[in-house]
This record gives C-alpha cells, sequence and structure tokens, in this order.
C-alpha cells in the first residue's frame, strides 16, 4: 500500500505572535518552525498502517521553499520512506491542493492523509479541496482509520459527536488528535535521523497554479483590560455581574 | 449576481451557527444591493424552514429526496443551484460540515473560500474577507481574486441578527446515487450540551488534582446550562475526553461565557479562548497568568469556591 503524508511548516505553539512593516507581514524573527501538529497525528498513523501491511510505502509531501527542508528530514527521520518537496510558496489553500493534486495525478497513492487544518492559517480546507481535484472521499477531521484490504472504516468528527464510514481506497483523511494517542507519537532516535540523511527527498517544480488569495494585512487581537478580581468569600457578586454587567447569564 | 446560504440542520433542526450565517447572508446581500436565498437539503419540516424568517430570510430552496448526506452529495447540489441562481457569494456556518462542503464546492465552481470569517467583507471588487488566523492568536485579511466567493462564517463571531420577514420556501428534488463515503453510525460525544456551539462554557484543568474531583464542574455546568470543556493536560493524561480539549492544537471556542478553573492559563490554551466574550478564572495561584487575559477573577481553592458557587447561582435563577 502507498501511503501518502502531507505536511505543512508552521510556528510553534509557544510562538507570540507579531506583524511587521505595517501590519501587512508575520514577523518570523526567532520564530521556530515545526511540522504542523494535526499532520503529526496523521504521520505516525500512517507508519502504523505501513507496518501491518507488509511491503507498504510511507512518501511524505510538503509544498514549501528549501528552507523548509529541516521539517522534511525531521518526519523522514520519524520514519518516512522519501519525500517529495514542491518548490514554491504555500500561498492558498487552493493552490497548495491543485500542487499536490497534480503531483498524486503522476503518483497514485492509495491512503492520502492531511491534517485537519494547519493552525496557522486554520483554512481546513485542504483535504476536501484535494478530495474534489482528486474525485475520491475525503473524512476530516478524521479520529479514527482502519485499513483492510481496500477498505478503509474511517471515524469523522460532526457536530456533537463523530461519525463512522466506510469507503473503498484510495482515500483521503485529515488528522488531529485521537487519530493516534498524544503519548503514541513517533519521535526521531539517533537511528532516524542518521538514516534520514540518505532518504530520498525529491524536489519538483510547481504545476503553475495561479493563486487565488492574497493576504493584504494582519490584524491583533484586541487585549482584555484589567481583570475585576472578586473576594472568594462573596461569590454572589460574580453572579450579579455576570448577570447584570457581563450580562452572559 | 446573489447570495446563497447553506442551511444546516441536525435531528430535525436548524443549527444555531445555520441562522448566524443567514444573518451574515442577508446582510451582506443587502449591502451590495443583490437577491439573498437559502437552500437547505434533506429531511426536515416547512414549519422548522420557516425560522429564517426570523432573521431577514425571505426565499429558501428546500431539496428533498435525500435521506443520508454527505458532503460530496451536498457540493454536487450545490453546484447545480449556484449556477441555476446565478450565486456569486455562496455562505456556510462554519462547522466541519460546511467547510466540508465549502471546501468541494469552491474547486468545483472555480471560486475563492475563506473559512473562519468573523465580519462582513470590508471590500468589494475585489472583495476582502477578515478570518480568524494563528488559532485565535491573530487574523488575516484576505483579498479574492476569483468571480465568485465562499464564505465559511467563523462560529458565534458575526451573530444571529433579528428581523422578521415572510418566508417563501420552494420545494425541488434531486437524487443522488454517489455510495463512494458509506455511512456506518453516528454516536454522540455526550448527553449534555455540545461544545462547539455552546453559548456557556464551564472548563477546568490540572487544579482539579483529579478526574475523580470533576463532580464539582458538572454541577456547575448542569446549574448554568452550559457546556463542559477542559485543558491539555488533562485531555492527554486522560482524565477528560478529547472533544472536551480547548487549545491551539484541541478546538477554538467563542462562547458568550468562559469560565476557567484551575487552568494557568499557558499561550496554547488561551489562543483557543482568546474570542470569548466573557473570561472568568478561578484559581489558587495570584500569579497564574490566565488573569491577565480574564474579565472577571477570583482567587481561591476550587474545591471551595466552586460548590458554593453553584448555589449562587441556582439561587440567583430562582
Amino acid at each position: 500500500m502507498k501511503i501518502l503524508v502531507c505536511i505543512s511548516s508552521v510556528p510553534d505553539t509557544t510562538t507570540k505572535i507579531t506583524f511587521t512593516n505595517n501590519n501587512t507581514e508575520f514577523n518570523s524573527n526567532g520564530v521556530q518552525f515545526v511540522i504542523n501538529p494535526n499532520d503529526e497525528f496523521g504521520l505516525t498513523k500512517a507508519l502504523h498502517i505501513k507496518e501491518r501491511n507488509a511491503g507498504s510505502t510511507v512518501t511524505v509531501i510538503h509544498v514549501g521553499p528549501a528552507s523548509n527542508d529541516p521539517i522534511i528530514r525531521k518526519s523522514l527521520a520519524i520514519g518516512a520512506d522519501d519525500a517529495v518537496r514542491i518548490d514554491t510558496m504555500a500561498n492558498d489553500p487552493i493552490q497548495v491542493a491543485n500542487e499536490i493534486a497534480h503531483y498524486i495525478k503522476d503518483n497514485p497513492f492509495d491512503l492520502i492523509i492531511t491534517g485537519k487544518e494547519s493552525i496557522d492559517y486554520n483554512g481546513a480546507v485542504v483535504p476536501h479541496a484535494l478530495g474534489e481535484l482528486l474525485g475520491i472521499p475525503s473524512v476530516s477531521p478524521c479520529i479514527g482509520l482502519e485499513i483492510s484490504g481496500n477498505e478503509a472504516t474511517i471515524t469523522g468528527v460532526i457536530d456533537g459527536g463523530s461519525e463512522d464510514l466506510s469507503a473503498i481506497l484510495p482515500v483521503i483523511v485529515g488528522g488531529q488528535k485521537g487519530l493516534v494517542e498524544e503519548s503514541e507519537l513517533r519521535i526521531p532516535n539517533m537511528r532516524g535521523i542518521m538514516q534520514a540523511r540518505s532518504k530520498p527527498l525529491k524536489v519538483i517544480a510547481s504545476c503553475g497554479f495561479s493563486d487565488c488569495q492574497k493576504i493584504v494585512s494582519y490584524d491583533t487581537p484586541t487585549p482584555k483590560s484589567a481583570c475585576k478580581l472578586i473576594d472568594a468569600n462573596n461569590v454572589e457578586e460574580l453572579v450579579a455581574l455576570l448577570q447584570n454587567e457581563a450580562k452572559v447569564i | 449576481m446573489s447570495v446563497l446560504i447553506h442551511i444546516e440542520h441536525i435531528n430535525g433542526n436548524i443549527k444555531k451557527n445555520a441562522l448566524e450565517a443567514v444573518s451574515y447572508g442577508v446582510a451582506y446581500a443587502e449591502k451590495t444591493g443583490v437577491p439573498a436565498k437559502g437552500i437547505i437539503i434533506g429531511n426536515i419540516a416547512d414549519e422548522e424552514i420557516n425560522k429564517v424568517g426570523s432573521v431577514g430570510l425571505e426565499k429558501v430552496v428546500k431539496v428533498d429526496g435525500l435521506d443520508y448526506l454527505n458532503h460530496q452529495k451536498v457540493s454536487t447540489i450545490l453546484s447545480d443551484v449556484v449556477k441555476n441562481e446565478n450565486a456569486s457569494s455562496i455562505i456556510f456556518c462554519g462547522s466541519s460540515e460546511g467547510k466540508a462542503s465549502g471546501s468541494r464546492l469552491a474547486i468545483k465552481i472555480n471560486s475563492g473560500i475563506v473559512t473562519e470569517v468573523i465580519e462582513l467583507p470590508s471590500s468589494n471588487n475585489p472583495i476582502t474577507l477578515k478570518k480568524k488566523a494563528f488559532s485565535g492568536k491573530g487574523f488575516a485579511n484576505i483579498e479574492l481574486t476569483n468571480e465568485k466567493n465562499v464564505i465559511v462564517v467563523s462560529t458565534n463571531s458575526f451573530g444571529v441578527h433579528e428581523k422578521q420577514v415572510d418566508c417563501s420556501i420552494e420545494t425541488i428534488s434531486a437524487s443522488s446515487d454517489d455510495d463512494s463515503l458509506k455511512h456506518k453510525s453516528f454516536n454522540r460525544d455526550t448527553e449534555g450540551i455540545s461544545l462547539p456551539d455552546a453559548e456557556l462554557v464551564v472548563s477546568a484543568g490540572r487544579g482539579l488534582k483529579g478526574s475523580e474531583n470533576w463532580g464539582i464542574i458538572e454541577e456547575l455546568a448542569n446549574a448554568l446550562g452550559a457546556a463542559t470543556a477542559c485543558s491539555k493536560p488533562v485531555s492527554d493524561i486522560g482524565w477528560r475526553p478529547h472533544h472536551e480539549h480547548v487549545g491551539q492544537t484541541g478546538i477554538a471556542i467563542s462562547p458568550n461565557l468562559y469560565l476557567a478553573i484551575g487552568i494557568s492559563g499557558a499561550i496554547q490554551h488561551l489562543a483557543g479562548v482568546s474570542s470569548s466574550k466573557t473570561i472568568v478564572v478561578i484559581n489558587i495561584d495570584s500569579e497564574a497568568p490566565f488573569f491577565k487575559a480574564a474579565d472577571y477573577g477570583i482567587v481561591g481553592d476550587a474545591f471551595d469556591v466552586i460548590p458554593r458557587l453553584t448555589a449562587a447561582i441556582k439561587s440567583a435563577k430562582r
């Protein structure tokens, strides 16, 4: 079975987000970039499936510039077999989906795993746009996936709960925490890091899809004004404030 | 040119964030001087559909003939309606189904798409939309270049705007033999209030010391009519279920009231709740960073304060 894991590069979760150049650019000064956390659950899941299906391979794909190679190498160190980088900036989800679809049309896969969304732009578009472009089912967010032969049993997140689905491969799923447990996440070990250096990382040119959108500016959230502290012995005062001042109860 | 609003429903009821999407679509259509129409697909009573009249929508197309819907079927039906109605903007509510159907539709009709949109466009020709970004730590203003656009409205951001009008329903039929994704069963997260669109949320973290202590949280949530949530560490160690984890790598919520108990307020957690209208923090540690992001706070022991707060809420409601 051929498995493709799509990864994106995002600022690490502890990053304090700021903007420069009159709020028209993200300030990447001093920012540590990592594999999108949602993608990591997908990568570990892909490795579980590979281990249960002899002869399977896990390929990682990334749309981005050469400066993102370190996170691609990290995914190889975690256990992916080979990687592909499409050499162009990832500017919008439709563009990214088209680039990846273009690659997949010449290089088919049985299972494609993305993250449900990236934690920088929170689009949640790529897995479904990719499904539409390839004419295959997509389930995202996905918190359960079992493969048996060419059939996938998939658990998707919906309002108020989850839904169990089945489909014949190929399918696309968008992973999040729950697809595997946090404690199960694979991390690179020394051997993995050494092996990653000689695993193939193929760079291919963009298919030339034009961007559909551009970010013209950014804004930061308005900070809260000072917190009103209420004495612990006077909970009634908090209730009154919530009813009469904040008007939320 | 027109605005088409996809109206989601569940268990025979229109979703609250669907009414919010309708409010958005109606306001946008008015602002740009084009007609607005709703579209609702599946098994739902006309009586329920008429509720959109309370938020200003005069015309709805009901598509029946389909029992089980997935976003492939929904987006296929919508793309036909987009053509028939000459729709230029298609509005979805901010559920994961809305993002799924909206994304597929955007590819089908070659439109742009922006999700987590919080307000009406700041400009048209080209359209510029403000969306939540960086998981609650920022906003991005996005300019779309395509002629058509799909707008997925962030839940509890634009709000439901009441405006009473008469609503007329036109019914059409559709069928689909696409069973590439077969439904097997639904599983509910909780018998209580669903977290993603709850208006009131009671959340707790490591300060509760153990899963066996969550009774006081659940009682407070019941007294308020709130959903329950938790921080990442207690979800990772299994004290609370994954669907309750609020934060940068969990879910982002924007309730009217977020009550955080025994949660210190790490940057990743704050990101998930930063758009809450009112934040109350209860923590034994006066130095907890969360107090800086709170509207109201109590420095105290949760095991002492929470039961008394629950009692005070119950008597205020009597």
